[in-house]
């Protein structure tokens, strides 16, 4: 079996995990929930098995690389690092509905890499300018980052969700965390994201000097990037200094995660460097 | 100047800077006239649209942030420092007692006893501890980390590092570019943008340029071998691939780019052209046992292969055949088929006897008799190239590297670690001790909850 096989089936293992975690908080049962975690656990082996494949198939090709270097395989990564990263903050804060809201954006992720005609899942070689080190610590760092940011965009929503809730009415919402826990993780979430934002820009930053001899220069992609962290730092600030929280700090979270998505996918509209991450 | 006005500032670069990736940067202004119009174009040029990270008033927004920054920072730091800088520091015990937050429990032994068993625990997970006597009994306050509370210090200093760091190189460094033909040199480049000549005070010799590629024919490597000529001497001397440029006295010099030089086809300088009507000797040569047979033959007649490989025809001369975009001079194309397969072109270039080998084939084809060069198609051509290179100098790159560094160690402390405090006060009761822990940190409020409980956990549990 090829990875690419092994990953195809990992998106439904997550389409069943993201089913079960829906299912859990529709019908309230436990062994619902607990069946969404064990899927998700199978789900994110499969994930890590298909990216160690498909790294050792880039060197029986002859062109051995991280797998890490193009569209489909940045979305198997980042797909993965949402799991991971829900079902830590599962264990820590031991509530299953979140991941009602967590595992169908891996699941779609998986989903959009795996399906889409627009992307190739084929190895390729490594043209010229990605032959540096600085490509995984780089990409790591940076889609660690997505991954909090997207976990932070999932507890927003159902922070604003919560909002709607009536005392004293029975319902779906009433199975959430409390507005607190979930307005702490989201600002949590997003301060880890900021720190690996941070580090994947810089990253990047030291790798453009090295490679086109500027260490910024503009382009569309490192200038979204740059729009993604400055609309992080004022959610930051606004936060720490302001006092800011709740509604106002959800919407903050959710515009940055909307940065993101362009800077991901939005930019590759755009001209500029950072093509290889549109095919 | 306030934090405010920060937010605005910085919501402001981001509303602005999406523009820049929208309008593309530093094109011909023909191109922008043809894709805008007449009215558009001159007021995108007037406001410096087309190159508007260098316009002045993204410069002077740019520049406001930074004031900003600094001035809030002085502002709000000189109660910090007092705050982190206090020889002896004092808790205040009310404060705790009305924290919501409390985690008890009840012991057999009398304060005393606890305090000398607490203390050296406390002092394990909080490092500095003090002890008062309180009016029921007694207290151990502990505390960490209070100059963590100047983190977020040091993340707005590594944003001033950065933006001083691009202006330093925006005024006394340069980038520019400068193609360099196959085994000539040059000593001064082209200025980016401007299109100003700089003289670098050294000459840049390119010795050779190769460019291979991948079976699929994408880029595998550009590689230049450049020296640096100084006084007419070479002092250095190094290949140029990509991610691994050259650094002399300040300056680098990066592959950046490549092109053939306009030229005559050498081919045709070397060996007369066929006669396409002639006879061919063909060489077939087994890869594995290496066996190799010669075969005669005219275009259009078939021949039968040694060993029952099957049947080969030459079906066509081309004068100037193409491989991957590039001229590779005289071919013969023909026909292969095998035994048991499918027919398959063949391309058989005069002047490459090894160029079938790529094909991986068992059996390996090519034009007998041939004034051919050794030729290893990856690695050499005789087309001559340029490389292109870009040449920068950057003396405020260091400054931008010290501000990386501080920006994430920074966001850490600023983050992840906070001034923790906590309070274990020990209560005489009429026939036990009343144990309260409480805690205090000036971020993850949470997090610091999880941690009184732990250590009130440990404390109990002894």
């Amino acid at each position: 079996m090829s990875s690419s096989n092994l990953l195809s089936i990992t998106t439904f293992i997550y389409g069943a995990a993201a089913f079960f975690y829906i299912a859990n908080l529709v019908f309230k049962k436990p062994l619902l929930g607990r069946l969404g975690t064990w899927t998700a656990l199978f789900g994110v082996a499969g994930n890590v098995a298909g990216f160690i494949m498909r790294w050792v198939e880039s060197y029986r090709l002859g062109i051995g690389h991280a797998p890490i270097s193009n569209m489909y395989e940045s979305l198997v990564f980042f797909s993965g690092t949402i799991i991971i990263i829900y079902l830590v903050v599962e264990k820590q804060y031991q509530n299953r509905i979140m991941g009602a809201f967590a595992t169908p954006i891996a699941f779609l992720t998986m989903a959009y890499a795996s399906m889409s005609p627009n992307i190739n899942d084929s190895i390729q070689p490594l043209v010229p300018a990605l032959k540096s080190n600085w490509l995984i610590a780089h990409v790591f760092t940076c889609f660690l980052g997505y991954a909090a940011f997207a976990v932070a965009f999932g507890m927003s929503l159902m922070y604003l969700f919560k909002q709607r809730e009536v005392k004293g009415k029975s319902s779906l919402l009433a199975r959430f965390p409390k507005s607190q826990v979930l307005d702490e993780l989201n600002h949590q979430m997003v301060m880890f994201g900021f720190l690996f934002l941070s580090i994947g820009i810089i990253t990047g930053a030291v790798w453009a000097n090295s490679a086109w001899g500027s260490y910024w220069s503009w382009d569309p992609k490192e200038t979204w990037s740059l729009i993604t962290w400055f609309v992080y730092a004022t959610l930051l600030h606004a936060r720490m200094v302001r006092g800011w929280y709740g509604k106002r700090i959800a919407y903050l979270s959710i515009i940055g995660f909307m940065a993101v998505l362009f800077t991901y996918f939005g930019v590759n509209l755009l001209p500029g460097l950072h093509s290889y991450g549109s095919v | 100047m306030s934090v405010k006005l920060t937010v605005v500032l910085l919501l402001s670069i981001a509303g602005t800077s999406i523009l820049g990736t929208i309008v593309p940067q530093n094109e011909d202004p023909a191109a922008y006239l043809r894709a805008y119009g007449e009215f558009v174009y001159r007021l995108f040029d007037v406001l410096g649209i087309f190159d508007m990270y260098h316009s002045w008033w993204f410069q002077f927004l740019l520049l406001l942030l930074t004031i900003n920054i600094v001035v809030c920072s002085i502002d709000r730091i000189s109660a910090t420092w007092k705050i982190v800088f206090v020889k002896n520091p004092s808790f205040n015990l009310s404060r705790f007692r009305n924290l919501s937050q409390k985690e008890t429990f009840a012991e057999n032994h009398p304060p005393n006893t606890l305090e000398k068993i607490y203390k050296p625990i406390v002092s394990k997970y909080f490092g500095y501890t003090k002890v008062e006597q309180t009016g029921r009994g007694l207290c151990i306050f502990a505390e960490k980390w209070r100059w963590t509370r100047l983190g977020v210090y040091t993340v707005h200093l590594s944003v001033i590092l950065l933006l001083l760091g691009g202006l330093m190189g925006l005024h006394f460094g340069f980038e520019g570019f400068v193609n360099i033909p196959e085994g000539e040199k040059v000593d001064s480049i082209q200025i980016r943008n401007t299109g100003e000549i700089h003289h670098l005070g050294f000459e840049i010799q390119c010795e050779d340029f190769n460019v291979s590629f991948y079976n699929n024919g994408a880029p595998k490597e550009y590689r230049s071998r450049l020296t640096i000529i100084e006084k007419d001497k070479p002092v250095y001397q190094k290949d140029i691939i990509v991610n691994d440029p050259l650094r002399y006295k300040g300056v680098n010099i990066f592959q950046s780019s490549y092109g053939k030089m306009p030229s005559n086809s050498t081919f045709k300088k070397k060996t007369p052209a066929m006669d396409p009507s002639g006879e061919i000797t063909l060489n077939f040569a087994n890869r594995k046992s290496g066996a190799s047979y010669r075969i005669k033959t005219i275009l259009g007649k078939p021949v039968d292969l040694p060993e029952g490989f099957g049947k080969f025809v030459i079906v066509e001369y081309i004068k100037g055949a193409e491989f991957r975009g590039q001229n590779i001079g005289e071919a013969y194309k023909g026909i292969l088929t095998p035994a048991d397969g499918n027919p398959l072109d063949v391309l058989l270039p005069l002047h490459f006897p090894n160029f079938d080998r790529m094909r991986k084939g068992a059996l390996v084809i090519s034009v007998a008799d041939q004034k051919t060069e050794a030729f290893d198609f990856d690695e050499r051509s005789d087309q001559q190239y340029y490389t292109g290179l870009q040449v920068t100098k950057d003396p405020g790159v260091w400054l931008v590297y010290a501000g990386f560094i501080m920006m994430i160690i920074g966001c850490y402390i600023t983050f992840f670690m906070s001034h923790q405090r906590v309070c274990v006060e020990i209560i005489k009761g009429k026939a036990k001790t009343r144990v309260v822990v409480t805690g205090t940190a000036n971020k993850n409020k949470m997090g610091m909850q999880q941690r009184v409980k732990k250590l009130s956990d440990k404390l109990a549990n002894l």
